[in-house]
């Protein structure tokens, strides 16, 4: 078996650094089973969060020689022979131990979200929705909050606004419950206003790390942005809630 | 020494192990009858083994083909069951599926939509019409997220990354839970005046599963300690299509729906093998030719069903024979074959989780190639004893519902059962404590000394000088599993893995964790010994004896089922000296559930359609 080397990031909110190990790698191995073997045979303490290993479940978030990943579905293989692999934890959320963050603040913000508000059924008893009308929703209902794209968000990573911009995890839900069909509540005024989908400047690099390829910027945040530009600074919107009062915020 | 008045603290009126379809659905259930509820879950919100969940939920809605009704969903579940199943949960099941799908469609979930725009429904496995309400191959997921976005608005409690490590009792009555939070190692004891297990199965014993590290037999474990019973654990679900190569992702879940949208298995030889192993009881309702499968896959609703689609129990035990007679793939599987089947985009629509999933852990492109598949420990069908109606345990105020309750699926599960299953037993589950809460006269008392002892069982694995690797005990028991306690077993093999478990219960007692108590993996290994243990023994004992094969339990000794055996489901519970086993004798059913399970097909189709 081929020995690699791996530098891990070791410690705790208090501060800690990197620790070299040497491990034998088997072929088809993903960066999650390294760490696995690691703590089977070198550190059993090593704390890292994982569940499904197959990409389904978004636990084993990390950055992996830099770049935001999950942890299960990097091979070994995509590193040259004699890299040198270099695993920490997400920089966005503060650490609790070694590869593991504290994501609460997600958890959190999930809950400021209006819920799903459905219309009533039809006189049948059914709720019909086309399929065509659907596949948008159904892509970003994909994610699977693994929160690479809030890791990697620089309004959330660099200039750490959590308290100003909700990220693009939620942009996307937001986005999915305004284009649900059955839904009949308004975020608009809360996506402008407490969710700051202002402070996207729309780099794109939180699509560029989804696991699930969804068109997070195109698909869901430019058109929130449309809508809130439409309910804001359209003029003539303007002027019919000046004269209506209809569409203001509340 | 432990200070019990020093503890975390928290108080509920009922307290929910586990955050997946069955605890957040039961969670749901209580805050709306008006209980102060907690859930207290092992990993973080929404990554529960439910989001593994691919194919779809089965509900007799009656979307794809009308003539579909509760009473053939009700027939199919008593057939793959063996008939071992617990009449009145499977007509509970097949009645109220129906509601909890719409449910789900109202709290904001997007099914996959027929023409008409109504919630589509797939083939599967044993369901005689498409029944299966599904979205792509990633229902799990948009059921556990749909559950979570509604329950955090309905005022429960929930406690992240935190884990039950044993019941609290008074008096023989529930009094609450002794957990601890992986966080910060600290411990943490929940009063509470009834308790509803939701902790999922044990797959984890096992080399080759489908299941995540969490699958430890908690609740199996923690309910057996307290005096519950066990019941059908020799009934384990080896799903036949589990990625075989690399070894690395061995045992990860292929889905059902790749048959169920066409995907044939092939040997060596390419030949269509189904064809060879086609029960008896099934061959009326089952495609004698390949055409005439053909033909049912073009939607020919006069031709029979592929016998791919035949059950869990019957596909699994016939890779193993063709892997074991010399026909298998260079990696020790059979192929599945959906790329000459279906045209690429239709298999990227449908099963996009798949083509991921093999495209970037097996470099194999499913729209272009087969993919080699074998069986993989996914499912037990036994578990915590309840009644079938209120979901209680024989322990008062412990209530057990989802994988972790028995009886709903007696000798084999149905794909597609389990996800309805959550829901319509999470939510009776949440009935039943709120019944049981508002009858109690008093709350129940934690005694401290209960509590002190729990405590002093974890962090003795920190304390001790040196002891065993818990991996390595883990590890050990998984191989003792897989090689022991697998698809087919023998009194042999299955008393070899009795002696072998007392020589890990032993090592057990010695286990060591290095480090301190704060998000310690090492630590939280040799905490999941003890229900995967028992778990291991439950099966293993009741493996040994049932002298029958039937459904997920296969003896080479006693290869067929046996009339005599369907007279009892067998339990297992903690005796004065170590495990016990007894027949639970089976009362007859009610003539009307009966009159439907064993119906011919044609008549009872009749009679439907008649109404």
């Amino acid at each position: 078996m081929p020995e690699r080397r791996f530098r891990v990031w070791r410690g705790d909110a208090r501060g800690g650094g990197f620790q070299e190990y040497a491990v034998e790698v088997d072929p088809g191995m993903v960066v999650l089973d390294v760490i696995h073997r690691i703590q089977a045979r070198q550190a059993n303490d090593l704390a890292v969060r994982w569940n499904c290993k197959a990409g389904k479940c978004g636990s084993c978030s990390m950055e992996i020689n830099g770049r935001p990943r999950l942890g299960c579905m990097t091979r070994m293989n995509m590193f040259g022979a004699d890299e040198v692999i270099t695993v920490q934890p997400l920089k966005t959320f503060p650490v609790v131990k070694d590869l593991v963050t504290d994501v609460a603040w997600n958890y959190e913000r999930n809950k400021r979200i209006p819920p799903f508000k459905p219309r009533p059924r039809g006189a049948d008893g059914q709720h019909r929705m086309m399929q065509n009308d659907v596949d948008r929703v159904q892509e970003f209902r994909k994610c699977i909050e693994c929160f690479l794209c809030q890791d990697v968000c620089h309004v959330l990573r660099d200039h750490d606004r959590k308290d100003a911009f909700v990220g693009p995890r939620f942009m996307i839900r937001l986005a999915s419950l305004e284009m649900h069909p059955l839904d009949a509540a308004d975020r608009i005024p809360a996506v402008r206003a407490e969710f700051g989908s202002g402070l996207c400047n729309i780099t794109r690099c939180c699509t560029e790390v989804c696991p699930e390829h969804i068109g997070i910027t195109d698909n869901g945040i430019i058109p929130l942005k449309e809508r809130v530009v439409d309910r804001y600074y359209d003029p003539i919107q303007w002027l019919a809630r000046r004269i209506f009062g209809r569409g203001g915020e509340h | 020494m432990v200070n019990v008045s020093e503890l975390l603290t928290y108080e509920h009126d009922v307290l929910v192990v586990g955050a997946g379809g069955a605890g957040l659905r039961a969670a749901i259930e209580c805050s709306a009858q008006g209980l102060s509820t907690g859930v207290v879950c092992k990993s973080l919100l929404g990554k529960a083994h439910t989001v593994m969940a691919e194919g779809g939920l089965a509900a007799a809605l009656g979307n794809v083909d009308a003539r579909d009704n509760w009473k053939i969903h009700f027939r199919d579940t008593m057939r793959g069951g063996k008939f071992l199943n617990q009449w009145r949960m499977a007509e509970l099941h097949a009645r109220e599926a129906p509601d909890r799908v719409r449910e789900l469609e109202e709290w904001g979930a997007v099914f996959d939509r027929t023409r008409d725009g109504l919630i589509s429904q797939r083939n599967f496995g044993g369901h005689r019409y498409p029944r299966l309400a599904h979205v792509g191959d990633r229902t799990g997921l948009e059921i556990i997220r749909t559950l979570q976005d509604y329950g955090i608005h309905r005022g429960f409690q929930v406690y992240m990354e935190c884990t039950g490590l044993d019941l609290m009792t008074d008096g023989g009555r529930i009094a609450g839970l002794l957990a601890y939070f992986r966080e910060t190692g600290r411990f943490a004891l929940f009063k509470a005046k009834a308790v509803i297990l939701a902790t999922g199965g044990a797959g984890k014993a096992w080399r080759v599963t489908s299941n995540s590290w969490e699958y430890t037999g908690d609740g199996y474990g923690m309910a057996y300690e307290a005096g519950a019973e066990l019941m059908d654990m020799e009934f384990t679900q080896f799903h036949p299509t589990g990625m075989v190569w690399p070894p690395s992702v061995r045992g990860i879940l292929v889905t059902e729906g790749v048959r169920g949208d066409g995907g044939i298995l092939t040997n060596n030889k390419r030949e269509r093998f189904m064809f060879n192993y086609i029960p008896e009881k099934f061959a009326a309702e089952t495609a004698a030719t390949e055409e005439e499968a053909n033909r049912w896959l073009t939607g020919d609703s006069t031709a029979r069903r592929p016998p791919e689609l035949l059950t869990r129990d019957v596909v699994a035990r016939a890779i193993t024979r063709e892997v074991n007679e010399g026909r298998g793939t260079p990696h020790g599987g059979v192929y599945l074959d959906i790329a000459s089947r279906r045209p690429a985009d239709f298999i990227r629509k449908k099963l996009p989780s798949m083509y991921h999933q093999f495209k970037e852990l097996a470099e194999v492109d499913i729209t272009r190639e087969p993919m080699e598949v074998g069986p993989t420990l996914h499912y037990f069908m036994g578990g915590v004893r309840v009644d079938p109606d209120t979901q209680e345990t024989t322990v008062p105020g412990l209530f057990a519902a989802g994988e972790c309750a028995a009886g709903l699926h007696g000798a084999n599960r149905l794909g597609g059962n389990s996800l309805s299953d959550l829901v319509v037993f999470g939510r009776l589950a949440g009935v039943g404590a709120a019944r049981y809460v508002r009858a109690l006269p008093a709350a129940p008392r934690v005694p401290d000394e209960q509590a002190a002892t729990a405590i002093r069982r974890a962090t003795d694995i920190l304390n001790r000088e040196s002891g065993t690797n818990p991996y390595l005990i883990q590890e050990d028991l998984q191989n003792i599993m897989g090689r022991n306690v697998g698809i087919v077993r023998s009194d042999d093999e299955l008393k070899t893995a009795l002696r072998e478990m007392e020589r890990l219960k032993a090592e057990a007692a010695r286990v060591k964790a290095n480090g301190a108590a704060q998000y310690n993996p090492g630590w939280h290994a040799a905490l999941d010994l003890r229900p995967l243990l028992i778990t291991a023994e439950a099966v293993t004992r009741a493996a040994l004896e049932r002298q029958e094969s039937r459904g997920g339990h296969t003896r080479v000794d006693y290869p067929d089922e046996r009339a005599e055996w369907l007279k009892a489901n067998i339990v297992v519970r903690k005796g004065r000296d170590g495990m016990e086993t007894r027949r639970h004798e089976r009362p007859a059913p009610p003539k009307e559930l009966a009159d439907i399970a064993y119906a011919k097909i044609e008549d009872l189709e009749a009679a439907i359609a008649r109404t």
